[in-house]
């Protein structure tokens, strides 16, 4: 259980994600913020109202999935880098999934890195399409990968090459 | 003899914050500092801060520090700050006692004092923990994230709580490998999105572990850990061993309390605040009427709380003496407001009972 491993369950991680509907539709958030911690960067920087903690800000975040629109600026400031963003509107093969990867070196576009899910496992090889790292984003850069559907609940990570 | 209206002992987020709110209140400060900069532990902290906007969450630890320094500027006129100054004594006349630059002493008179002194990490008894290559958290942090230096190649981290997490993750981002966090306790004592954070690295979590030996002739090479049961007794059989050069203790912070306890303040110990801690009122006013306290001396926390309360005792120690801020009021309501605020989740239920132990209306 996540509180002796630090990996969430499959009922957890299903229990935030968005349904496949809503994904193919377009880029959307995943909020992997499963404990209530003194925290709400993620409602205060969303310019669309698409997060709502409210007064108290110990409560977890509630993502309204009409309203977002997978823009990734909650992604780089979120202190926990909890928050992903899932795309399955560019093909039926594959889902763009974008998370904040704070490592150097960073990958390039059309780079092919391993993948990994919750646990650091390696799922499968993972191709980028885009790496973002604005000054906006203060040194959380966002990197996206097209990942075979199959791994949708999956992959939360990649591992390069170089790093240990 | 110096004279000032206030002085603050510590430059840390509780110290620099207090120092702010007290010069906005038109008090003269003296910030005395025992290190050669500002910012305590805030200058090593690479990761973005939790909290609201109000505790510059989502701003690194680092970069707050440089908007703290950069609005103790704005009161240079009223802020006089003395780095490489060490208090040794608070005497009961209200006399403070200080070394500069190790052979430099003087004697200083404030009307109030704050006392910000932070706190220390313990340590954790085992066969061989004084070998080179056992660190506590606070000096990997410092060789990493202040000089630059690699603590060594390969860590164990002892400890899952914030800063055991947090330490884990920044040694990977240095390029040192981590080979896993244990924790003597039956769950991570952290936020958990830093657990999963570290755990998606592929570093595993040992709960109800702890370190029975460390091995090596000159330097640490080995750390033998092994497994605790429900009464927290280690099990025989149940060793793993890791080769590593590296043994980060992050078990936990105590009170930096000597100067409180010298100065005759009422004292408590209070296990949810991690040590001895000063009896204060709403304002982090002690049981002496001119000295007031904030940040981890008068209970271990986060350094966002630390921060608020350091506002929160700059402005009240200023009223104190005389410098009240016109809006006073308003501003003692909302930093009240914001350690509830910081307080009210299940994480911090023990600091909820802690402050309950440690308020004197």
């Amino acid at each position: 259980m996540i509180e002796k491993t630090g990996i969430p369950s499959r009922e957890q991680v299903m229990d935030v994600f968005p349904d496949v509907e809503r994904i193919n539709k377009g880029p959307v958030a995943v909020i992997e913020c499963y404990k209530e911690i003194p925290c709400n960067p993620c409602t205060t920087s969303c310019k669309f109202n698409a997060i709502y903690i409210g007064d108290d800000i110990n409560k977890r975040p509630d993502l309204s999935e009409e309203k977002c629109i997978g823009c990734g600026v909650c992604l780089s400031k979120c202190p926990g880098l909890a928050i992903m963003v899932v795309d399955g509107s560019k093909s039926s093969e594959t889902v763009d999934i974008t998370i904040p990867y704070e490592f150097l070196p960073l990958p390039k576009p059309g780079e092919i890195v391993d993948g990994l899910d919750r646990s650091g496992a390696f799922i499968a090889k993972v191709k980028i399409i885009k790496v973002l790292n604005p000054k906006s984003y203060d040194r959380t850069p966002l990197v996206t990968a097209s990942v075979d559907r199959k791994y949708l609940y999956d992959f939360r990570n990649i591992r390069l090459e170089e790093t240990l | 003899m110096i004279q000032t209206q206030l002085a603050i002992i510590g430059g840390g987020p509780a110290g620099l914050c207090a120092a702010i709110s007290a010069a906005e209140s038109g008090s003269k400060v003296l910030l005395i500092e025992r290190n050669d900069t500002l910012g305590g532990q805030l200058v090593k902290q690479t990761h973005m801060f939790f909290g609201s906007e109000k505790q510059y969450a989502s701003t690194r630890g680092i970069d707050i520090a440089k908007i703290l320094l950069d609005k103790l500027e704005e009161h240079k006129d009223n802020i006089t700050i003395m780095k490489d100054t060490t208090v040794l004594g608070i005497y009961e006349d209200g006399v403070i006692t200080a070394m500069r630059d190790e052979d430099k002493y003087m004697k200083i008179k404030p009307e109030a004092l704050i006392v910000a002194t932070g706190a220390s990490e313990k340590f954790l008894a085992f066969p061989n923990n004084d070998l080179p290559g056992i660190y506590g958290a606070g000096a990997v942090q410092t060789l990493m994230n202040v000089h630059g230096v690699k603590p060594g190649n390969k860590v164990l981290m002892v400890g899952a709580g914030n800063i055991g997490l947090i330490v884990s993750y920044q040694l990977m981002q240095a390029g040192v490998k981590v080979e896993a966090i244990i924790d003597a306790a039956p769950k991570i004592g952290g936020y958990l999105v830093h657990a999963s954070k570290i755990r998606r690295m592929g570093v595993p979590i040992y709960t109800s572990y702890t370190v029975k030996e460390a091995i090596g002739s000159d330097a640490l090479e080995k750390a033998i850990i092994w497994k605790l049961d429900e009464a927290w007794k280690p099990i025989a059989g149940s060793e793993i061993s890791f080769d590593v050069d590296v043994m980060c203790v992050s078990v936990g912070l105590t009170p930096l309390n000597e100067l409180l306890v010298m100065s005759g303040c009422e004292m408590q110990y209070i296990p949810e605040l991690s040590g001895i801690v000063p009896m204060r009122n709403e304002n982090y006013q002690t049981t002496v009427p001119h000295i007031f306290t904030a940040g981890d001396s008068c209970g271990v926390e986060e350094a966002s709380s630390a921060m608020v309360e350091g506002y929160l005792a700059g402005l009240c120690a200023s009223d104190h003496i005389g410098n009240r801020h016109p809006m006073y009021e308003e501003k003692k309501a909302d930093f009240i407001n914001q350690l509830e605020g910081l307080r009210s989740g299940p994480e911090a239920a023990h600091i909820r009972s802690g402050v309950e132990k440690s308020l004197r209306r």
